[in-house]
């Protein structure tokens, strides 16, 4: 059984290695670099799961913390001050400093809950990338909407993740050599939430979302362990912010808008909330799946039609929306969900689910 | 009158309003050590308010309560529970989508220590509080007498279950004083005979027992002392007995005049 899984574990990570390079003969360039970016959502969706799936609190503003985290990177790394500090300490420094703006949006939301903590929370996000914007003036700070660019490429030392190498006649590129270290990070943020879930914290914070008054009833500190789930979610956020600074070379502010907070959130929805694998699965299909209609929409059609009639950009756009609403009729816990979702959407219809409701949710 | 020091739960003259709805006034109640305290009274006369007040939900307007020793106005909820005060809740408040060992191992959350670092590295420490948590998890559903799979959802166990598991996420938290909200809520009589067999194994292990109820046989059998509150006010206390016979509680229960002094007061048994 332990072997079992041992070679199991092996087959993956061998999987996982090679990717990039299958990918690559497979798809092209292009694609790998796709894959970067998943990676980066993937843990972007994983820092959300942690707020959302985990705590239950609904945050609207979550790309606020990937913006900082990469905005911290960009003006430290980059021409706009002068400042080129290395990677090892800007990246530490952006999740640092995420966390830090975890705790300061969180703190004002903790009597709130459902829609109204939702709307503050698009608030703060919103409030955050307006501020991005218009601090060129008077002092300039963040270049306004034109935003940051010749940032620092991702390198320790003199080893830079955006060069090519040869390496026993096999060609590794920037964008392969990003694979691995988005999926080093991707890889110890799973570990951190599934260490985090399986543990008193994560009780906690299951708890707190289950029913808030019972659980300070039990002695739960909800404001510290609430701040702690937003303090956890905005760190991954920052690494995630860091990394995709130093992979783009540019930040702008137009790269956090609400749009993207909604995608983070579908990713950890429709994947299947408070499970890590589905939420890494949502992260790779919302990725890839638009980005597989845009390629694939307008050679469909012209095969089938003769002609492109309808514009790919906006297909893929309407195929992703009935997507959604496919998975959420048909799977309302979410494509993978954790075991205990899935208890919870299953066995109960009818008469039993509202005999329960009335239990449950009958205030006090 | 009861020495200071074998009293545990001291309330002066306490007072909640809700805009002008009076929900106390001057409430002063004192409830001693390793007693089982019954609060009774008719619907709205304070009874959950009190419970609420008591575990921090609510803050007083006005007067004050100690607790082991302790003056209390205003705190919160988990510092209460810290000092030894765990609740049931009328409605039942499981966490309804974890598992019935998963909601104690929650009531152990207070008495635990394991942090992001623990958790993170699985230390020798941290492995050992979890598996002392989930030990002292399966002692305790088998204290309360659930004998269905630990890993049922709260939410599929069944009513009397529910309530039971209820009073072990609560005993969980290792109180000095459970206060339980109508227990016995729901409950066919059957289980409510085991529930009183269980209050009074929690009450010889030595926690203080506050109930509000309106199960009569289970009041007049189990308390020691009983409170009546009507319309916010302390009307009677005493054993069960006197209590049943005093003229104001008959009057609060009956809605009029004192006269049929043989016929009995409350509510009976079985009807809540």
């Amino acid at each position: 059984m332990k072997l079992h899984r041992s070679s199991g574990h092996l087959t993956l990570a061998i999987a996982l290695l090679a990717l990039p390079f299958i990918i690559d003969a497979l798809f092209g360039h292009g694609w790998v670099r796709i894959a970067d970016f998943a990676l980066l959502y993937i843990m972007l969706a994983l820092g959300l799961n942690i707020v959302v799936g985990y705590a239950g609190l609904l945050d609207l503003g979550y790309i606020a913390f990937f913006a900082v985290g990469a905005y911290t990177y960009a003006l430290l790394g980059s021409p706009q001050f002068g400042l080129h500090w290395p990677m090892y300490v800007v990246l530490p420094l952006g999740a640092l400093v995420a966390c830090g703006f975890g705790v300061l949006l969180g703190a004002p939301t903790l009597k709130l809950r459902g829609d109204y903590l939702a709307i503050v929370t698009l608030g703060f996000g919103e409030i955050i990338r307006i501020f991005l914007n218009n601090l060129n003036a008077p002092v300039n700070i963040t270049n306004g909407p034109q935003g940051i660019s010749a940032i620092d490429p991702l390198q320790i030392g003199g080893f830079s993740f955006s060069s090519s190498y040869e390496w026993m006649g096999l060609r590794v590129d920037d964008v392969h050599l990003h694979y691995y270290l988005f999926l080093g990070f991707t890889l110890l943020v799973i570990f951190v939430s599934r260490r985090l879930e399986d543990s008193r914290i994560g009780r906690a914070w299951v708890a707190i979302r289950e029913d808030e008054v019972a659980a300070s009833a039990m002695g739960i500190n909800t404001r510290n362990i609430k701040l702690l789930a937003f303090a956890m979610g905005a760190t991954f956020g920052g690494i995630s912010g860091g990394l995709f600074a130093g992979f783009q070379g540019f930040v702008s502010p137009e790269s956090f808008s609400l749009m993207e907070s909604i995608m983070v959130l579908c990713m950890v929805v429709l994947g299947g909330m408070g499970n890590v694998g589905g939420v890494v699965l949502g992260g790779v299909l919302l990725v890839a799946l638009p980005e597989l209609f845009r390629n694939a929409a307008g050679p469909v059609q012209q095969m089938l039609l003769g002609k492109v009639v309808v514009d790919p950009e906006s297909l893929r756009m309407l195929m992703f929306g009935l997507a959604l609403i496919l998975v959420m009729l048909w799977r309302p816990a979410g494509i993978w969900p954790s075991t205990q979702r899935r208890r919870e959407f299953a066995a109960d219809d009818g008469v039993l689910r509202q005999e329960q409701e009335t239990v449950y949710d009958a205030s006090k | 009158m009861t020495q200071a020091s074998d009293r545990l739960l001291d309330l002066n003259s306490v007072g909640k309003h809700f805009g002008g709805v009076i929900a106390l006034a001057d409430v002063s109640l004192h409830i001693r050590q390793s007693e089982i305290y019954g609060l009774i009274g008719p619907n709205g006369a304070g009874k959950t308010t009190l419970f609420n007040v008591v575990t921090g939900l609510y803050q007083l307007d006005s007067g004050s309560f100690q607790f082991a020793g302790q003056s209390y106005t205003r705190c919160k909820p988990h510092l209460l529970a810290q000092a030894g005060i765990a609740r049931t809740f009328q409605n039942i408040r499981l966490f309804a989508n974890m598992s019935a060992l998963e909601n104690i191992m929650v009531g152990r959350h207070l008495r635990t220590r394991t942090g992001i670092w623990g958790a993170l590295t699985r230390n020798a420490a941290a492995r050992a509080e979890e598996r002392a948590t989930v030990q002292r998890a399966r002692e305790l559903l088998e204290y309360v007498g659930i004998t269905c799979a630990h890993q049922t959802l709260a939410k599929h166990l069944s009513y009397g279950e529910q309530r039971r598991l209820e009073i072990a996420r609560a005993l969980a938290t290792e109180p000095k004083l459970l206060a339980l909200d109508e227990p016995a809520a729901g409950m066919n009589a059957t289980e409510t005979v085991a529930l009183k067999a269980l209050l009074q194994k929690i009450r010889a292990s030595g926690v203080t027992v506050l109930l509000i109820e309106h199960d009569v046989k289970l009041i007049m059998g189990l308390c020691d002392r009983v409170a009546v509150l009507d319309y916010g006010k302390k009307i009677a206390e005493g054993v069960p007995e006197e209590v049943r016979r005093d003229p104001a509680v008959i009057a609060a229960y009956l809605g009029g005049e004192t006269t049929t002094s043989n016929l009995s007061p409350l509510p009976q048994a079985g009807e809540g």
